[in-house]
């Protein structure tokens, strides 16, 4: 293996590093003074300064999108399979359509971040988020444990930085905080977990794990490795019990960083986890159903969606800010993609992932309209969404959208990602044993239509609290992160209606 | 062709948001006129032959992942639920003619509901009319809390938490029926034997889902409250053809797919049905509010085709199905009549407040509407309730004697309450002297001119719907036809024996 090929084979993920690198480099030389002066002098007269840094930080993001569509090219251009170093680079039909996903959603994250007033540097900024997205990359193209924990540690590396980023604000820095302390936790766990799976098995690729993992009986100390590496993941896509990171960076975080936490990351962690317990793991499956439970992994992922889709739901319905409340329906709706890897299989795990790819779709838009709402009342309390529906029609239109999807309302994309969730679980096992899970899962999804229902009823019913200050400049500032929210509507809407687009897609891109 | 009823009322909900709001109520208007037109002319150019089974429209592969096909169909009974569909639309839209507030929204809303509801009468995919059924759900919910009047958004969200809870069963019924069966197509799903322990429970699951929306009793408290809650035309749609869908499904899908569950559970529904009828005529009897009372009357009747379908024979489901056209109608006209022409220009639904304005000589046009509607909705021979109730009790006379009999001590009830009402709202003790008004209420002028007080899409509106209830009362072949033949070829029949 020469290095050109390995070159050529890794080419999207050097693109995005070159970017990150470039889209630091303007940001250092061009916007730094104009930012610092802005800071040291606090709000001087100087026009020209905040001008400078406005036009550095447009040029950033510019060159930072026009990377990542280079890069989807390079993914385009891939060969459609490959292995590199026994699985540590891995490329398939469906890590390239996960890496354009993963990329694609962070491209809207970046033009989310275009009229956020918060954030200084954006360069650096910029080029965080970048690499956050190599780490995504990484993670989503690699079937070996060593790789997926650097990729792990990559993207949470990026994330804990992203999500203090603000630094005039008390709750971003709470928010990186706690996410940092979860985080690294979690990735204590699950090195701690891969570390027992190693010891079992010898190696650390997942095909080779599953080969030795046939033979093996299900000993105590394998169960150790797995649960660990389980509750290392249930971290990272905030499953209950190990969610209690989640509703404090979702509030406090910048809201381009919230918007990329609960979106990208996901996205990328249901994939892993995906092939960690699916190919992984295969042979220590153990079955959740009803009657007949037997130990393995998937009990665990069985009780963990479970609890997941109750105390997110239940909790929800109490929230009064409307970014604490998507967090905690972030964890039900943890809880329902896990269903997809319970029922295994291929049916069960391209179920998962196209609820999981619908969900972040729609969770960066329903976050880009948190940010325009902040950025108009200054507070993304329910409250200050009453009367957006006269403020700003287009905006509660696709606001709608967004919470009606998340409740599974046709005919929009989340409601058919549940249909082929619950009937992926309810076809897994032999005479509806998983029936007791789905059950569960409607009965959440009935539940959590109320809240996202009083969402839309601050929006559309209520009137507003005070007259809206300077409606239009708002609207003129923001033409370009309405315009991404309203493709993201509009993609919510069209997965709804022709599903096959993206599920066709990843049925035929599985292996 | 009538698969143009959907995509015109989607079409015209698209363009509502688009064009400028003096054109909204006009889109809407010839919208729905364009529903009731397609309606008619394929009730007049489609063979009564070829409405025997439930024959293929279109069909095109939807979703390949899952094969579901987006596959519409119509027979005799679907054809009923369309035409009053149709009818109840146009009317809705002639009686908000002066919707002042958000008019664009509001039509867009108003259609939404309507296509899905046409989305389900035609729907021979289960994916597909459980996307239509849902798809009701929501806007209904903006229709009542936007635009409603009393206790709009308790009534509002109360009504779209029972109907989201009903569909929760549905949901689960269906996946099961899927998945189980391997496919999503009606028609190759009615020829699927289920084994009888799925039916045993699945049948219920699928069955009471359904009948939540068609307002089954103890489940029946979201339609007094929402009915209530809602703008007229919200109360005219969800009583003319939303608790329809309820009943519509149960009986294409819960009764069609399971029929030995139904056999064992056929008793069940006949005995809610029953507690229904009279228990929500004996409520009705005891409300204040006028549009309580058309509500407790809607669970009343609906009771009727519950128990239409639990007759399990041909004559009873028939009935059933007339009584959802002629419910349909007459329900629209009783709220058309309360909401609108009463409430609109007295500002009150209270009877005891009615009853001393002596209304019959302000608005003697509504006056003569609420007694053929009065006289519809007791069943007096001449109108569609009488046929559809009378068809309905011979079917169950064969099935349940017991259940007729107490069923003919509701009929008492029925005709108590709407007696009472209609004394009450338009023929109270005249000139009983002082009217104790609340705020913000209006006294009407008694020499006020009828020519302003009703206006004339308000007069069209209730024309259509009295003709409907006259024209099916007086010749009722011209839906029974029709309906039976659809019946009969439903497989709960034959095996049923």
């Amino acid at each position: 293996m020469s290095y050109l090929e390995l070159l050529k084979l890794a080419s999207p993920e050097a693109i995005v590093v070159i970017t990150a690198l470039v889209v630091l480099t303007i940001g250092l030389t061009t916007g730094r003074e104009a930012a610092g002066a802005t800071v040291s002098t606090a709000r001087p007269t100087g026009n020209a300064g905040s001008r400078s840094s406005t036009r550095s930080a447009a040029l950033c993001a510019f060159v930072a999108v026009l990377g990542l569509a280079v890069a989807i090219g390079a993914v385009l251009m891939l060969p459609r399979n490959a292995t590199l170093f026994g699985g540590m680079l891995v490329i398939t039909p469906l890590t390239s359509l996960f890496k354009i996903i993963c990329i694609v959603l962070a491209f809207f994250t970046i033009l989310l971040t275009t009229s956020e007033k918060s954030l200084r540097h954006r360069g650096e900024y910029l080029a965080i988020v970048l690499l956050a997205t190599i780490g995504l990359m990484l993670l989503v193209g690699s079937e070996e444990l060593l790789m997926i924990f650097i990729g792990l540690e990559l993207l949470g590396l990026s994330l804990y930085v992203m999500a203090a980023f603000d630094k005039t604000d008390l709750r971003s820095a709470e928010a990186g905080l706690k996410y940092f302390l979860f985080g690294s936790t979690s990735s204590a766990f699950t090195l701690f977990g891969i570390s027992l799976i190693y010891g079992m098995s010898g190696t650390t690729g997942l095909a080779a794990i599953s080969a030795k993992l046939a033979t093996a009986s299900v000993q105590p100390l394998l169960a150790v490795g797995i649960v660990m590496t389980l509750v290392g993941f249930a971290f990272k896509i905030a499953a209950a019990p190990f969610h209690l990171w989640a509703p404090d960076a979702y509030q406090g975080a910048p809201v381009p960083s919230a918007a990329f936490i609960a979106s990208g990351s996901k996205v990328a962690s249901f994939v892993v986890l995906g092939k960690i317990v699916l190919i992984g793991f295969a042979p220590v499956h153990g079955s959740a159903a009803w009657h007949g439970m037997v130990a393995g992994w998937s009990p665990v992922l069985a009780a963990l969606a479970a609890f997941s889709i109750l105390l997110g739901n239940l909790v929800a319905l109490a929230q009064s800010n409307l970014r604490r409340l998507l967090a905690y329906s972030a964890v039900a709706h943890a809880g329902y993609t896990l269903l997809g890897l319970v029922a295994g299989g291929r049916d069960g795990f391209s179920a998962a992932l196209f609820y999981t790819t619908t969900y972040a779709i729609t969770l960066v838009g329903a976050f880009g309209v948190v940010g325009f709402v902040r950025h108009e009342t200054g507070g993304d309390d329910l409250s200050n969404f009453s009367g957006l529906c006269s403020r700003s029609p287009l905006m509660a239109g696709c606001m709608a959208i967004f919470m009606l999807s998340l409740a599974g309302i046709p005919p929009l994309a989340g409601f058919f990602g549940k249909f082929y969730l619950f009937r992926a679980a309810l076809q897994a096992s032999p005479s509806h044993g998983l029936l007791w899970l789905v059950a569960l899962a409607l009965f959440g999804s009935f539940i959590s239509l109320y809240y996202y229902l009083m969402v839309l009823k601050f929006i559309f019913v209520d009137k507003q609290a005070e007259a809206g200050a300077d409606h239009r400049s708002v609207m003129t500032d923001y033409v370009l992160q309405t315009s991404a929210i309203s493709l993201l509507a509009a993609a919510v809407l069209l997965l709804g209606v022709m599903p096959d687009i993206l599920a066709a897609q990843i049925l035929a891109a599985m292996p | 062709m009538i698969a143009w009823t959907i995509y015109i009322t989607f079409a015209g909900a698209l363009l509502l948001l688009f064009l400028p709001r003096i054109f909204a109520r006009w889109i809407a208007l010839l919208t729905t006129i364009g529903g009731l037109a397609l309606g008619l002319a394929a009730f007049v150019c489609t063979p009564i032959a070829d409405l025997a089974h439930f024959a293929t429209i279109v069909r095109v592969p939807w979703v390949s992942a899952l094969g579901i096909d987006y596959h519409l169909a119509l027979d005799g009974v679907s054809l009923t639920m369309v035409l009053v569909t149709g009818i109840s639309a146009v009317s809705t839209v002639l009686f908000s003619w002066d919707v002042e507030n958000r008019q664009n929204e509001f039509f867009f809303w108003l259609l939404l509901v309507v296509a899905g509801c046409y989305g389900v009468f035609l729907s021979a995919n289960l994916f597909l009319l459980f996307v239509f059924y849902e798809l009701v759900i929501v806007p209904k919910y903006f229709l009542i809390a936007i635009f409603g009047s009393t206790n709009k958004e308790y009534g509002a969200m109360k009504l779209t938490l029972y109907s989201f809870f009903g569909g929760m069963f549905v949901f689960i019924g269906i996946l099961v029926a899927y998945v189980t069966g391997g496919t999503l197509d009606l028609n190759q799903l009615a020829q699927f034997q289920f084994a009888p322990g799925l039916q045993s429970w699945a049948f219920p699951v699928l069955f009471f889902g359904f009948a939540v929306l068609a307002g089954i009793w103890p489940l029946h408290t979201w339609a007094p409250t929402g009915h209530a809650a809602a703008p007229t035309a919200g109360s005219m749609l969800l009583a003319g053809i939303v608790m329809k869908l309820g009943s519509y499904a149960g009986l294409r899908v819960a009764m069609n797919l399971f029929p030995q569950g139904f056999q064992m559970w056929s008793k069940s529904i006949a005995v809610l049905a029953v507690i229904g009828i009279v228990y929500a005529a004996a409520v009705a009897l005891r409300q204040s509010d006028l549009k309580f009372v058309i509500g407790y009357s809607s669970v009343s009747h609906m009771g009727f085709v519950l128990l239409g379908l639990a007759t399990a024979n041909v004559l009873g489901v028939s009935g059933a199905v007339l009584q959802m056209f002629s419910h349909g109608v007459i329900a629209a006209l009783l709220f058309a009549v309360a909401g609108r022409m009463i409430y609109h220009r007295t500002h009150t639904r209270e009877l005891d407040a009615l009853a001393g304005m002596n209304l019959s000589h302000a608005l003697p046009f509504a006056a003569f509407t609420f007694v053929i509607a009065a006289a519809a909705s007791i069943g007096i021979p001449g109108f569609s309730g009488f046929v559809a109730e009378i068809t309905i009790l011979i079917g169950a006379w064969k099935a349940y004697p017991l259940a007729v009999w107490i069923t003919g001590a509701g009929m008492v009830l029925v005709a108590a309450f709407t007696l009472r009402a209609l004394k009450q709202s338009f023929f109270g003790e005249a000139g009983s002297g002082v009217v104790r008004l609340q705020e913000g209420r209006v006294a009407l002028d008694p020499d006020w001119n009828e020519q302003q007080s009703i206006t004339a899409a308000e007069k069209i509106g209730a024309c259509l719907l009295m003709f409907a209830t006259l024209v099916v009362g007086v010749y009722p072949k011209l839906l029974l036809d029709r309906i039976m033949p659809a019946v009969e070829a439903m497989r709960f029949l034959k095996s049923g024996g």
